[in-house]
């Protein structure tokens, strides 16, 4: 069974930005698995049952779906480098049918995986310092953040330092391993929040006081799913050295009281919202009581792990100006953000080809943009909350070659953030929980928006897809937000609008009764007719809806019926 | 059912009784209701006292009978119920017991590590069960990345090997 010999990886580079594992990180990995070997092999022999084996496998990344086994792999942070992209392609195409499909909570998941296969697929993960660890279960879950982080003019603080702190600190926490459910930490370190941190279990956020001393406003209690709420703020400013012992405070608090009978209201987010500001009271008495001094965090680790993340050495250059050709420039207006550093820009990697799946790359495309990483971006590559890819650190005067070698890979879909840059769940087509498809939804509206005119005239629009209440597609906060359900055996699809998910976090409202599958792509573009009639010159989608409500589209979709 | 400690099984000096038998004079285990009720008189009992504490009773509503106490027997009522982790952390770090704490009810080797990271001694394990499963699943990752209640020795960072028996 594992016969395969550990293929040669090409080493890393010293300045790929993601934390380099040494060999007592690769010891533990190599135990995980033997770990999980044992497991399988105790469930083979019935030793465990199937009702034990599940957390187990869960733990490790492993679902069951409907078709097969899906494994789905961490991407801490969102950060890889270009040796690390490569071998997630290499193991689409020997064990997986030649797909990745990236996630809006950074990860990747191979489809079509078979549970003998699954030593050898984490092996393979290993060796470029990957793993499947938390991806699942009730337990502390891959911590996402902002995917431009290093390079967003607006970060105060690194938020990847924190998340790789946080990586190991959870990684086997011995005490919240078997949590009432699953729990999710999100951190920023930016003004702007790119992470949708008041929609997580717990949401931080780097910044600095008067005295530039780092802290973090802790957000708890956000989340979406079948009670979707907005976190509670905790913390205005809890000192760097406090993280640790203060988040064992809230795991605590959460894991002695979060309700256990009924996985719906399992949740922190239940807890936070019936206790109110009780909640507060109780994590800070916790705290109190807590030897506080066991948990401070180090600033020597801290400082150890922020080396890990220096930045990359960038040329000393001057912003250009960029060239004219108007499909580079469509391209280039959707994709380019500004890089804090003069002469350089982040690129946005559409994975929302028209008519695509929302985040599925192929094994050949993934190659693609690990070359192009290691050409014009340090070798680093970032995975996006909304299901794209980013190049962080691109030099402004090779956009133009880097926008010629996208295409060519059906890559350059000048499509980021209008209507076509779906967010969408797996749904009906792989997953066992789906009351609904969203994939051919996304689909659908992507082809019948086809004409890129047509969508820079609507503006920037957030449209989510989940196939069922469970919201892995983020409809509750999508400007447009779809959720398929099933009604007496037919797929319908509600849909809510004026969601969001930053600093301005939002849930969506309900407009009216749901739509069929055949009826619901022109239930959308009837809702972006009327923005288009009734906004003001330059406003966008979300605005204009804040700005007029919810009843001239109610009386656009309904009216006529 | 057997007890183990250490990886092996060993001989279980206790017995549990019920609310309303007699007290022996050897190591007795109390629901928490007798040890409530009893309490005044139990102060001068002689032979080690133990009690169960069911999993939705904090550690510090019973910080008061902790003096009393040689064993806390926490309670798994499935596997995936995680209370008892915290309360055996609690029972070690906020209040410094230093007892025996018993992990009883729906236990799986695989978490025994965890178990004794969080300050747990012994693990009432199923009729039958093969202690070198759970002495093996205890070994088999050796490197933990956050402090707990066992002894262990940094590595660098926030690692730490593990000092197993
Ligand atoms: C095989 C497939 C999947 C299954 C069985 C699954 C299951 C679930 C369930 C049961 C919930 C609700 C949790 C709760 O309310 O307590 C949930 C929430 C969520 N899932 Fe998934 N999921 C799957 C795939 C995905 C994918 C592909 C993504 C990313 C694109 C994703 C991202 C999320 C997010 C962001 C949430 C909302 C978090 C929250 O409830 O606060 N899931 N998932
Ligand atoms: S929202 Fe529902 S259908 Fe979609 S992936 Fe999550 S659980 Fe499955």
């Amino acid at each position: 069974m594992n016969a395969i010999a550990p293929r040669a990886v090409a080493p890393v580079p010293p300045h790929a930005r993601t934390y380099r594992y040494d060999a007592v990180d690769r010891e533990f990995l190599a135990e995980r698995i033997a770990e999980f070997e044992g497991q399988v092999q105790r469930r083979l022999a019935g030793e465990l049952t199937e009702e034990e084996f599940k957390p187990l496998r869960l733990m490790n990344g492993l679902y069951l779906q409907l078709h097969a086994y899906m494994l789905r792999v961490a991407i801490p942070y969102g950060v890889l480098n270009a040796a690390q992209l490569r071998q997630l392609a290499y193991i689409a195409r020997r064990w997986d049918r030649g797909f990745g499909h990236f996630t809006t909570r950074q990860n990747i998941q191979f489809n079509w995986t078979k549970l003998e296969d699954v030593p050898d697929m984490l092996r393979a993960l290993a060796a470029v310092d990957m793993h499947a660890i938390q991806t699942s279960g009730n337990c502390i879950r891959n911590v996402t953040t902002d995917e431009y982080a290093g390079a967003a003019p607006d970060e105060v603080v690194d938020p990847r330092i924190y998340a790789e702190i946080l990586r190991q600190w959870s990684t086997l926490h011995p005490e919240f391993t078997w949590l009432p459910r699953k729990f999710k930490i999100a951190i920023t370190g930016a003004a702007e929040d790119r992470v949708a941190l008041r929609l997580h279990d717990v949401g931080l956020e780097a910044k600095r006081n008067a005295a530039g001393e780092i802290g973090f406003a802790v957000h708890a209690g956000g989340g979406m799913g079948r009670t979707p709420l907005i976190a509670t703020k905790l913390r205005d400013f809890l000192p760097e050295a406090e993280l640790l012992g203060y988040l064992e405070a809230v795991l605590r608090s959460y894991n002695a009281l979060g309700q256990r009978d009924n996985i719906y209201k399992a949740r922190i987010k239940i807890l936070v919202r019936d206790l109110g500001a009780e909640f507060a009271e109780m994590v800070e008495r916790e705290y109190a009581a807590m030897p506080r001094d066991r948990f401070r965090l180090d600033p020597a680790i801290v400082a150890a792990i922020r080396q890990h993340f220096a930045p990359p050495p960038f040329l000393a250059l001057n912003d250009v100006a960029l060239p004219e050709a108007p499909e580079f420039r469509a391209w280039a207006a959707r994709s380019v953000r500004p890089h804090r550093q003069p002469g350089y820009a982040s690129v946005t990697i559409s994975l929302k080809p028209i008519g695509g799946i929302p985040g599925d790359a192929s094994a050949a495309q993934m190659e693609v943009v690990a070359g192009l990483a290691e050409r014009f971006s340090f070798g680093e590559i970032r995975v996006s909350h909304v299901q794209n890819l980013v190049l962080p650190h691109v030099r402004q005067e090779d956009l133009p070659d880097l926008w010629e070698e996208l295409r060519a890979a059906g890559l350059a879909t000048p499509n980021i953030g209008l209507v076509s840059d779906i967010i969408a769940c797996p749904g009906m087509d792989y997953c066992a929980l789906a009351t609904a498809r969203s994939i051919p939804v996304a689909q659908r509206i992507s082809e019948r928006f086809a004409d890129l005119d047509r969508q820079l005239d609507i503006g920037e629009c957030f449209v989510n897809i989940s196939g069922c209440i469970n919201a892995c597609g983020h409809h509750h906060v999508g400007h447009i937000g779809i959720l398929g359900v099933d009604k007496r055996g037919e797929e319908v699809y509600q849909v809510t609008l004026g969601g969001a998910a930053g600093n301005d976090a939002a849930l969506g409202e309900l407009v009216g009764p749901a739509f069929s599958y055949d009826d619901i792509v022109d239930a959308i573009e009837t809702i972006l007719l009327t923005h288009v009639a009734h906004r003001l010159p330059g406003e966008r989608f979300i605005d204009c809806y804040r700005r007029i409500g919810l009843a001239p589209f109610k009386e656009a979709l309904y009216a006529a019926a | 059912m057997p007890l183990l400690e250490d990886g092996r099984l060993v001989d279980d000096a206790w017995v549990s009784v019920a609310d309303d038998a007699v007290l022996p004079d050897s190591p007795a285990i109390l629901s928490l209701a007798r040890l409530r009720r009893d309490a005044a008189e139990l102060a001068s009992r002689r032979a080690p006292l133990g009690l169960v504490l069911p999993p939705e009773v904090a550690v510090a509503e019973i910080a008061d009978l902790l003096p009393l106490l040689s064993l806390v027997a926490l309670v798994l009522p499935k596997f995936r119920d995680g209370r008892a982790f915290t309360q055996a952390r609690a029972l070690r770090e906020q209040h410094g017991f230093t007892g025996e704490i018993r992990a009883t009810g729906h236990v799986i080797p695989d978490q025994y590590l965890a178990l004794l990271r969080c300050g747990v001694s012994t693990v009432e394990v199923p009729a039958g069960a093969d202690p070198a499963v759970w002495d093996a699943a205890r070994r088999v990752i050796g490197i933990a990345y956050q402090r707990a209640v066992v002894p262990d020795s940094p590595l660098s960072l926030l690692r730490r090997k593990l000092e197993i028996a």
